[in-house]
């Protein structure tokens, strides 16, 4: 177990980086996981996934949406979303967005 | 230090039966998502997949193959399909209907499609040459996504540092 400091609040994340209860979530804890990840900027395209990410975390009991999920829910393709989120999209999307490391084969 | 190289990895498929087209794009889909490098190198049957012609005709039959049980379709227990049934006509279109039916409850696309996914994920598709050459086939012959007709040594070449899979 670990914290991670973002801006004067520990968020508590696991061992691999993924934050621990997805209702901690804030926007600069977003951009701070973006900015480790390599993102040093978040467009209104990565706040689309970032937001569909948790909302449909949120409706399916915590999971993290597979990419083929995010790629017809968030109406985006599949190329867009390994250029946003580039070398890992899957993992990428969901340290970013709070929620735990996916597990969906498709 | 060095900088570290990123992961990479490299599917043979060799096999052009339905459920043996699943494991590289699975397998692969799931390393694109984790930022490791994909090439998937298809030779011999398995150059069905990347065949236009051949891609969405994919087959599973029965015959010869011992897992194949009834349970597939819903009958409990682990009970066999005897092999001579299965060379009837119309099991192998049957078993292909059955699997394709599984594949879509749980969401998993058509290989076509599958393939196309991976291709804009970033994955580099490679044909074998000797197995173009026996089969007489083109470039043409395959679909969008497969970048160059390739020898087993420039396999070797492209995949330096790679796991490599067969399948």
């Amino acid at each position: 177990m670990a914290t991670k400091k973002v801006k004067g609040v520990a968020y508590e994340v696991n061992d691999e980086g993924f934050l621990l209860d997805p209702a901690t979530w804030t926007k600069e804890y977003a951009v701070e996981a973006a900015k480790e990840e390599g993102l040093e900027e978040l467009t209104e395209t990565h706040w689309k996934v970032i937001d569909f990410a948790r909302q449909s975390a949120a409706s399916a009991g915590g999971a993290s949406p597979t990419l083929r999920t995010i790629t017809d829910g968030a109406a985006i393709t599949t190329k867009d979303l390994f250029a946003l989120f580039p070398k890992g999209p899957a993992k990428k999307v969901a340290k970013i967005a709070g929620l735990k490391k996916p597990e969906g084969c498709v | 230090m060095a900088k570290e190289q990123p992961r990479k990895i490299a599917f043979i498929c060799s096999k052009g039966n339905l459920d043996m087209a699943y494991p590289a794009l699975v397998m692969g889909w799931a390393a694109l998502g984790n930022g490791i490098e994909v090439t998937i190198f298809f030779t011999f049957w398995g150059m069905d997949m990347i065949n236009k012609a051949r891609v969405d005709h994919l087959e599973i039959p029965p015959v010869a193959n011992s897992s194949m049980k009834m349970n597939l379709m819903g009958v409990p227990g682990y009970i066999g399909i005897p092999q001579f049934m299965g060379a009837f006509p119309g099991m192998t279109a049957f078993a292909t209907h059955l699997m394709h039916k599984k594949m879509e409850d749980l969401k998993v696309p058509p290989v076509r499609e599958y393939l196309q996914m991976l291709v804009d994920g970033g994955a580099k598709l490679f044909a074998c040459k000797m197995s173009v050459d026996m089969m007489g086939l083109k470039k043409e012959d395959f679909i969008d996504g497969v970048q160059d007709i390739v020898t087993a040594g420039d396999f070797m070449d492209m995949t330096d540092g790679a796991q490599i899979i067969f399948i």
